[in-house]
């Protein structure tokens, strides 16, 4: 398909569709995106002129109806506030990408897909990804209980297995990922590479868990960024004895190597700025509701006194 | 006409330019130089002696007809002197500003053998803002042509090969990968320094000429160079991604919570305003004491950025001497007026955190200036026991960058072994139909080097289009060996 002129400046939101009361879904019209967006890329959003650029990975696309898929876990202000006001038919300010190097979907024949928390999304364009290269798919997802769970589904039409993991056993095994990782490897000595996408905290474990039985295992890091290209150094990773930036350099990078509590600290650089701006964000969201209650109620009132 | 100027009969004194409180200014992003006024203009202009041969002109990278243009401001031919040095330069404003004059055209000015040399820079700005003022815009009658030229990056280069591929009737896109275009001039250079509102009306001038820009594009990932001119009709493309890739010092305590590249520092203030946090979302936290490494001028920018942010302490640390300094004086200058704390000869050898992954302070060592090395400077030479430890809560990195890697990642492009893109003398890349520079080119240099770079790029991609290139019949020069003056030689247009 030739590629078009570029429409580098709409944005619009198509699809929306909520997971739960913290992670939601987006699918945002962008034609050329959607050609171009590879597993394991990322976009940058700005939802607003005085918005920051937040990274998100590209969680699916679609060339025939020229969308690509965001799932946001509202963790923070950005996050919260783009909860409220991204809505179907609204537009992004900005939306940048794909960014970063694909995810290199291996001659391996038999994988283990792992996603945790926020990586649950990430982590299903590589299991399509690798599915599609003919390999054998195996899922292990982690929820916190059976009510969070999202694209049980979709992950059943590109793995072979699917192992789900709940903290209380609601549905699934009763455990962390990392269980569903030992059990996977059990099961199938033949697993020759991993992908573990979620938190750090997760993506450490799941590493360490795959350490002892010899598996090669691709994270995809999430430090801060702002530019995405390469410009900034915000984005660096230690990486063996290295200094890596992930958004050129990777996000993905071997398990193994990867300095995961390095990566948490420097997560936590703008700790107090991101608390403050969450404390006067949902202060000012009070201020609305209050505002909505005021309304409604006058208008109760009005509606009372006109029946009377 | 009026006396020969000499030496001795022009004004003496360099005319003063105002510039806002040291004190005042450290507190705000207004701009520090006010500029000439247009008596000031007309009173420094009397300092040119119009050389026969003037030097400043091949000082200049663009070769801007100096005196040209000198001589129609001081017979306040405003728009005159401005035709004059837009025929070579397309951003007076930008360059009057931000140029390094003391190494290109000033420091050759032949007044400054014996005097301070002619205030050049000074008053190109002068007549830049008058045109901004004016709305003044050279719009030639364009004759359309029946190309598309795709231009990568919106810095000084891009900006320059959009210009004049427009000009010469090319329908050109500019791609940006950041929301907003002008690269460096926007993300880099602060406030104080280029205000956004030159940047805006040199892009309009752009739009004006037909140029469209589409931001949030990053090429080599949205598309591909190959696929711009294989499948998206581009018939010709320049590159002018700049240099990115900002180097960290590797060592220890690079990756604590404090440490950060210039370019982060800036960015975040500048293109994000977060100076405005909380009314915008992104945040820059910053210290008390920050310590910044290098002496460039993006070195000067962050430390005259964190003074304005509010810190108490802002420390240059350099391992050379003032006179190394890669910055402009200028801003060396003003810099040394606000209140920065200089610490030449001092090399940082660990940066120093706590136990939570935060600065706390930063381990030094004094040098002495040895032997020259290859680049003629004297290197500076660590002296033995001589380290020492000072408290910082904040460490800027400001030592240069490397090539930004993604168009090398993603397209044949031939690199050199920096991985900068490789080109010709005419800036013609590897692959036909591409044409690359600026700072993706040469490594980190210059506004009017890059701006220049765009320009040439420009002429060479005319002439592998076959367009009709006008600078080109104004200086014949040789062909075949045979120099075309010496000859009977009717210059006959093609067109
Ligand atoms: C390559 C990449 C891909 C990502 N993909 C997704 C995705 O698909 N879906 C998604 O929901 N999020 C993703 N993230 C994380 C997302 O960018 C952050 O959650 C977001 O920037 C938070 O912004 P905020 O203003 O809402 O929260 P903030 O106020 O900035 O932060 C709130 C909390 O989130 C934590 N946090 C901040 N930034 C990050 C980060 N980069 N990674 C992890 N935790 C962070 C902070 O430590 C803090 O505890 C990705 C990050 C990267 C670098
Ligand atoms: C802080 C700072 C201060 C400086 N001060 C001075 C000064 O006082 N005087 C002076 O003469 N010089 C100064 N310089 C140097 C000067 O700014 C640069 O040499 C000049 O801007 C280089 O221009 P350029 O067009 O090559 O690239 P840039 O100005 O770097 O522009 C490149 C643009 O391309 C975009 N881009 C990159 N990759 C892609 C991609 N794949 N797709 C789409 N777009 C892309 C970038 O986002 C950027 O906007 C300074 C530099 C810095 C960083
Ligand atoms: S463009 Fe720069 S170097 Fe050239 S004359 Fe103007 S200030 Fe001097
Ligand atoms: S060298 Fe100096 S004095 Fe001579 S023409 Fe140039 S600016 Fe004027
Ligand atoms: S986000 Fe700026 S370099 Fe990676």
């Amino acid at each position: 398909m030739p590629v078009n002129e570029p429409t580098t400046s709409y944005f619009e939101i198509v699809k929306r569709e909520d997971y739960s009361d913290v992670t939601y879904m987006l699918e945002v019209s962008h034609p050329l995106m959607a050609r171009a967006a590879k597993p394991g890329q990322f976009v940058i959003v700005m939802s607003h002129e005085d918005g920051e650029r937040i990274p998100l990975t590209i969680a699916d696309f679609d060339a025939q109806k020229g969308t690509v898929t965001l799932v946001i876990q509202a963790v923070g202000k950005t996050t919260r506030e783009m909860q409220q006001t991204c809505q179907v038919g609204t537009r992004l300010y900005g939306l940048v990408g794909p960014m970063g190097i694909p995810s290199s979907l291996s001659h391996a024949t038999k994988v283990l897909c792992v996603g945790g928390g926020l990586g649950v999304a990430p982590v299903y364009p590589q299991a399509r990804g690798f599915k599609e290269l003919g390999a054998k798919v195996i899922g292990v997802l982690g929820f916190r209980n059976k009510d969070l769970v999202f694209w049980e589904d979709k992950f059943k039409s590109v793995c072979d297995e699917l192992i789900l993991c709940t903290d209380d056993g609601s549905v699934g095994i009763k455990g962390m990922v990392t269980d569903g990782i030992k059990l996977a490897l059990e099961r199938h000595p033949d697993i020759d590479e991993a992908v573990a996408i979620g938190p750090p905290v997760m993506m450490k474990a799941s590493a360490e868990t795959t350490r002892p039985f010899g598996v090669k295992t691709m994270v995809s890091l999430n430090p801060i960024m702002v530019d995405g290209t390469g410009m900034c150094g915000g984005c660096r990773v230690k990486v063996g004895e290295q200094v890596k930036f992930a958004c050129v350099d990777g996000p993905d990078f071997d398990g193994h190597l990867v300095d995961f509590d390095d990566l948490m600290v420097r997560l936590r650089r703008y700790k107090e700025e991101e608390n403050a701006a969450m404390k006067r964000f949902e202060e000012s969201c009070r201020m609305r509701d209050f505002m909505v209650t005021d309304a409604e109620v006058r208008e109760a009132i009005t509606t009372q006194m006109g029946e009377a | 006409m009026a006396k020969k100027r000499t030496v001795r009969t022009i004004p003496q004194e360099r005319t003063a330019v105002r510039e806002l409180d040291p004190v005042v200014r450290g507190t705000n992003f207004e701009e520090v130089n006010c500029g000439y006024n247009e008596k000031e203009a007309l009173l420094e202009s009397e300092r040119c002696l119009f050389c026969p041969d003037p030097k400043c002109i091949a000082g200049c990278p663009v070769n801007i007809n100096i005196p040209a243009f000198i001589e129609k401001l001081g017979q306040k031919d405003y728009r005159g002197a401005y035709d004059v040095i837009t025929a070579s330069n397309l951003l007076p404003s930008v360059c009057g500003r931000v140029c390094p004059q003391e190494n290109q055209c000033e420091g050759v000015c032949v007044v400054g053998e014996s005097l301070e040399p002619v205030a050049i820079g000074r008053l190109e700005r002068f007549i830049g803002d008058r045109a901004i003022a004016e709305g003044w815009v050279n719009i030639p009658a364009i004759e359309p042509a029946p190309y598309k030229v795709g231009i990568v990056g919106s810095g000084p280069a891009g900006m320059a090969c959009a210009a004049d591929m427009a000009k010469a009737g090319c329908d050109v896109t500019v791609f940006e990968a950041f929301h907003e275009p002008g690269g460096v001039l926007r993300y880099g250079i602060p406030e104080f320094r280029l205000p956004n509102s030159v940047i805006d009306a040199e892009i309009s001038n752009l739009k004006k000429l037909g140029v469209r820009f589409e931001c949030n594009t990053l090429v080599g990932r949205l598309f591909t160079i190959e696929q711009m001119i294989e499948e998206m009709g581009y018939q010709a493309v320049f590159i002018g991604t700049g240099a990115g890739y900002p180097s960290m010092l590797n060592i220890p305590g690079d990756s604590l919570n404090g440490v950060l590249s210039a370019n982060e520092l800036l960015t975040r203030c500048n293109l994000m305003r977060a100076r405005d946090f909380p009314k915008v979302d992104t945040p820059l936290p910053l210290g008390r004491k920050v310590a910044v490494v290098g002496a460039g001028n993006t070195a000067m920018d962050a430390l005259r950025v964190c003074l304005r942010l509010g810190a108490e302490k802002v420390y240059c640390i350099y391992r050379r001497t003032k006179a190394e300094a890669p910055a402009r004086a200028e801003e060396i200058h003003h810099a040394e007026q606000e209140g920065i704390e200089f610490h030449w000869l001092t090399n940082p050898v660990e940066v120093l955190g706590d136990d939570t992954g935060n600065v706390r302070g930063m381990r030094c060592v004094r040098m002495e200036l040895g032997e020259p090395d290859s680049s003629g400077r004297r290197r500076p030479v660590p002296i033995e026991d001589s380290e020492f430890d000072f408290e910082t809560d904040q460490v800027v990195y400001a030592i240069g960058t490397n090539a930004n890697p993604i168009i090398g990642q993603t397209s044949n492009l031939g690199l050199n072994k920096w991985g900068y893109i490789q080109c010709d003398d005419s800036l013609a890349t590897s692959l036909a139909g591409v044409f690359a520079g600026g700072d993706i080119v040469t490594g980190a240099a210059t506004v009017i080097e890059a701006m220049g770079a765009g320009r040439r790029a420009a002429r060479a991609m005319k002439s592998y289009l076959g367009l009709r290139d006008d600078d080109a019949l104004e200086s014949p020069g040789t062909l075949f060996g045979i120099d075309l003056r010496e000859h009977n030689y009717a210059r006959v247009r093609i067109a």
